[in-house]
């Protein structure tokens, strides 16, 4: 029992199954389908979705909608990544819980609209100002971008942070074959149901909470038992401006600590190691297509070859690759840029010999291409 | 999207204020502006909980932390947007935007929108002609002629007109007045009981900046005001859907755009290997519901198949390439350099087929309409002439995929025809193409 569908089609799935109820959105390719399904789909659930006047406003009203309690997903591609940048800032210091979907496409600017690309892999990682931490998962089958789409939203609530999920037109918009029930459709989670009637002493919440540095506290929406303030201001832990240097040091280094010391709750790799290969293929979304089809042809020549494919791109999964490397002679890390996470790679290489295998032209990496790296 | 309702208080509240005293300059109308906003809570006795302040950036921005209420401090001119997010999630809870003349500016685009939508928000504008907290620089609504940082000679733009602009576009509640307007809380309140999309043009003095600059006061401003002619008072009042409930009234839409159509294996194709098919055809030509329907069939019987579609933006027109691959076992690597066949329909799709048509040798098959048969390729050629079959415009790209399927021994006939019907709308035509697709190839 099998189904033909698209990444965007499995990543709605993900969304409904995680329980999205809040989508908001400007048109563009190739994202725009994932704008046209939750059009139809959330209405149907009690959701709310809407098209924005512009990104900043879409990304704005996930923002609003998220810390209102609901589960928000916003989707773009390149020209329109650009215009989240401030607000993605936003929700790294507000500690909002946002799902953002990358849908890539080539070039800078308007570039190419239906041309394949991953030139936004360092974009999603410094996209806004001050340089703090992000999550990005990068799914590279049409099942994955259902899996994975359940992850990121389970993230997002977990650390309290935008997550980004990094597809591309060819994921997005290929129709492939999936064994039926491996994309989806899934049960959301329960919700809380209607609150209790409030009670007459009016709490305040404090929201933040810098102590321990890697905590997160739980968000409490608008509208329930107690009163609750955000702000995107550098700020105590009640969310009112400070410029304090103790509380504004504590506020970055939780903000930045609630992520990198949980590394291993969000690091995933697929490991294809082989015992005796000396090299090893790295790749991720889209691109690992072509890398497991090499591997198995590779293989089938009677070549030792190790893979490992990168689901989750932020923060970079050092300890799996670091078990990937072992015996390891050469790394290969190929993308559809000039070596954007290469470097990431090379950082951890220690010194073993990387190379990359890239391409810009909005065709796909080939089989062939890889395996001629192993001559 | 659980609602607790903005109930009324068992205990009747004296203010809306924190114990905080206002931080900003001495004589800064955005004080005064607060108390009336103060004042107006306090009327309407709301519970705070069910009270969310929404605050641009701005000396204004600074707003929110003086009150109990629950508040959200954002980004420059966007305040709008999450205010109208928080509403579309919230419709119960009570949304006041507090923006500066600059946030208005910077958020032009979400002031229009934020109107013609009438979402219920009330949006408090303190217009004090300039940017205060940057330091006194010209904003959309500084008069022509008024001195700022930043028009040192004079203003030389026209200022916007906030009240006419939302009002003409849809805004449900329109007022311009000045921070000493005595009944500023009384239409405070009645505007954000009003669920409408709310916008208060309220002028002010910024002490720090805009009155050094100008030798302005009180006085000054006032005539200003009416030297530009400006009407003041209640300016618009209409009633109109409001969006935020609007939407929850709205009847959804049946059909679900993502359930799983199951394609349950019924036969076996004796394919043991990837085979990449191309068909190119022109937009309009329905080459990628034909390609679509031989995919469903290569699942129906065993296989794997993927299917990538390429069209220029503008889809009626130009050229519809599908590539499509069929393969015994899952398919990762979904990009296509060298196809094993091609199907020629249009010059439009022939045009997109050089790189293919090189890479193919002697072992390859390229299927042509008679007109495109002299196409340079290695690739041994078969005219497929489906002009003859007295097809319908929408049933030519799907018989002669057919023809080029039964002539390759790809699939079964069978499983064509299950595919056929799983659009049960167009299961006689598909059928019939199906049939004529046949015919051809053995012809
Ligand atoms: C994107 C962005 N650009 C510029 C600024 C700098 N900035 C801070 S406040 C402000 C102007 C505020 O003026 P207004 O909205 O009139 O508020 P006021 O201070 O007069 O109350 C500007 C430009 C910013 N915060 N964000
Ligand atoms: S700078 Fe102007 S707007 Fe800001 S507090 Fe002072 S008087 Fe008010
Ligand atoms: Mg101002």
């Amino acid at each position: 029992m099998r189904e033909l569908i698209d990444g965007s089609t499995a990543i709605v799935r993900g969304a409904l199954a995680a329980g999205c109820d809040f989508f908001a959105g400007y048109p563009i390719t190739p994202a725009s389908t994932i704008l046209m399904s939750l059009m139809v789909e959330l209405p149907r659930v009690g959701g709310v979705a809407v098209q924005g006047e512009d990104e900043i406003a879409s990304i704005g009203m996930c923002i609003g909608a998220a810390m209102s309690g609901s589960r928000a997903l916003t989707a773009t591609s390149g020209p329109g990544l650009s215009l989240y940048s401030e607000s993605i800032g936003l929700a790294v210091m507000g500690e909002v819980p946002l799902v953002i979907v990358d849908v890539q496409r080539l070039g800078p600017a308007t570039g190419g609209a239906t041309t394949i690309g991953q030139g936004d892999v360092q974009f999603v990682r410094w996209g806004t100002s001050g340089g703090f931490p992000i999550i990005a998962l990068a799914p590279s089958s049409v099942a994955e971008c259902y899996e994975l789409t359940i992850e990121a939203f389970r993230l997002a609530e977990r650390f309290r942070c935008p997550v980004f999920l990094l597809t591309d037109k060819e994921l997005n918009l290929t129709l492939n074959t999936v064994e039926a029930g491996k994309a989806g459709p899934g049960t959301p989670p329960p919700r809380p149901g209607p609150e209790a009637p409030r009670g007459p002493e009016i709490r305040s919440v404090v929201p933040y909470r810098y102590e321990p540095a890697d905590g997160v506290p739980p968000l409490v929406p608008y509208g329930g038992d107690a009163t609750v303030r955000f702000t995107g201001s550098s700020h105590d832990e009640r969310a009112f401006i400070t410029k304090d240097p103790a509380t504004v040091g504590a506020l970055n280094r939780h903000l930045v600590a609630k992520i990198e010391e949980h590394r291993n709750e969000i690091e995933r790799v697929a490991l294809d190691l082989q015992p005796g290969a000396r090299t090893l293929f790295v790749s991720y979304g889209t691109t690992a297509g072509a890398q497991r089809e090499a591997v198995r042809r590779a293989r089938e020549a009677g070549r030792a070859v190790s893979s490992a494919v990168v689901q989750s791109l932020w923060p970079v999964p050092a300890t799996a690759l670091g078990k990937a490397f072992e015996g390891i002679e050469r790394i290969v890390v190929a993308e559809l840029n000039l070596g954007q996470y290469r470097r990431e790679i090379e950082l951890l290489a220690q010194g073993r010999p990387v190379i990359g295998l890239h391409r810009m032209d909005g065709e796909l990496l080939t089989p062939d291409q890889f395996l001629e790296t192993l001559s | 999207m659980n609602g607790a309702p903005a109930s009324t208080l068992i205990t009747p509240l004296a203010t809306y204020r924190n114990e905080t005293p206002y931080p900003f300059c001495p004589g800064c109308g955005h004080s005064l502006i607060l108390d009336h906003l103060n004042r107006a809570l306090t009327r309407l006795q709301l519970d705070p909980r069910g009270v969310v302040l929404v605050s641009d950036i701005g000396c204004s921005g600074l707003s929110d932390q003086y009150f109990s209420t629950s508040a959200f401090h954002g980004l420059h001119g966007r305040s709008l947007t999450y205010a109208t997010g928080i509403k579309l999630a919230r419709p119960d809870l009570k949304v006041v935007v507090i923006m500066g003349d600059g946030g208005t500016g910077i958020g032009g685009a979400h002031l229009l929108n934020a109107a013609r939508r009438n979402i219920g928000l009330t949006v408090l504008v303190f217009n004090n002609l300039n940017f205060g907290m940057t330091g006194g620089q010209h904003s959309t609504t500084t008069p022509a002629g008024a001195h700022t940082s930043t028009t040192r000679a004079g203003n030389l733009e026209r200022p916007l007109d906030v009240c006419a602009t939302v009002a003409v576009n849809g805004a449900g509640y329109v007022y311009r007045g000045t921070s000493w307007d005595k009944d500023l809380a009384e239409r405070i309140a009645e505007a954000i009981e009003s669920e409408t999309f709310a916008l208060f043009d309220i002028w002010e003095l910024c002490t720090a900046y805009y009155v050094p600059f100008n030798d302005s006061s009180r006085k000054e401003l006032l005539e200003t005001m009416s030297h530009l002619e400006l009407p003041t008072g209640l300016l618009a009042r209409r009633q109109a859907p409001e969006l935020a409930a609007a939407y929850r009234a709205q009847t959804p839409e049946g059909r679900s755009t993502v359930e799983p159509q199951i394609l349950e294996p019924r036969c076996a194709a004796g394919l043991d290997r990837p085979f990449r098919f191309v068909v190119a055809g022109s937009a309009g030509g329905k080459v990628r519901t034909a390609v679509r329907l031989i995919a469903q069939a290569g699942v129906l019987s065993g296989l794997w198949a993927a299917q990538r579609d390429d069209y220029p933006i503008t889809v009626k027109t130009g050229h519809s390439l599908s590539e499509l691959i069929l393969a015994p076992e899952e398919i990762g690597d979904t990009g296509i350099t060298r196809p094993d066949a091609l199907l020629l329909l249009t010059a439009d799709g022939a045009k997109k087929c050089g790189r293919h048509l090189a890479a193919m040798d002697e072992t390859d098959r390229v299927f042509a309409v008679p007109e495109l048969a002299d196409a340079k390729t290695r690739a041994r050629v078969t005219v497929v002439d489906p002009a003859g079959a007295k097809l319908g415009k929408t049933q030519t790209a799907l018989a002669a995929t057919t023809a080029a399927v039964a002539r390759l021994g790809l699939l079964p006939r069978e499983a064509l025809e299950e595919a056929a019907r799983l659009d049960g709308r167009r299961a006689e035509e598909n059928l019939a193409a199906i049939a004529a697709g046949y015919r051809l190839a053995a012809g």
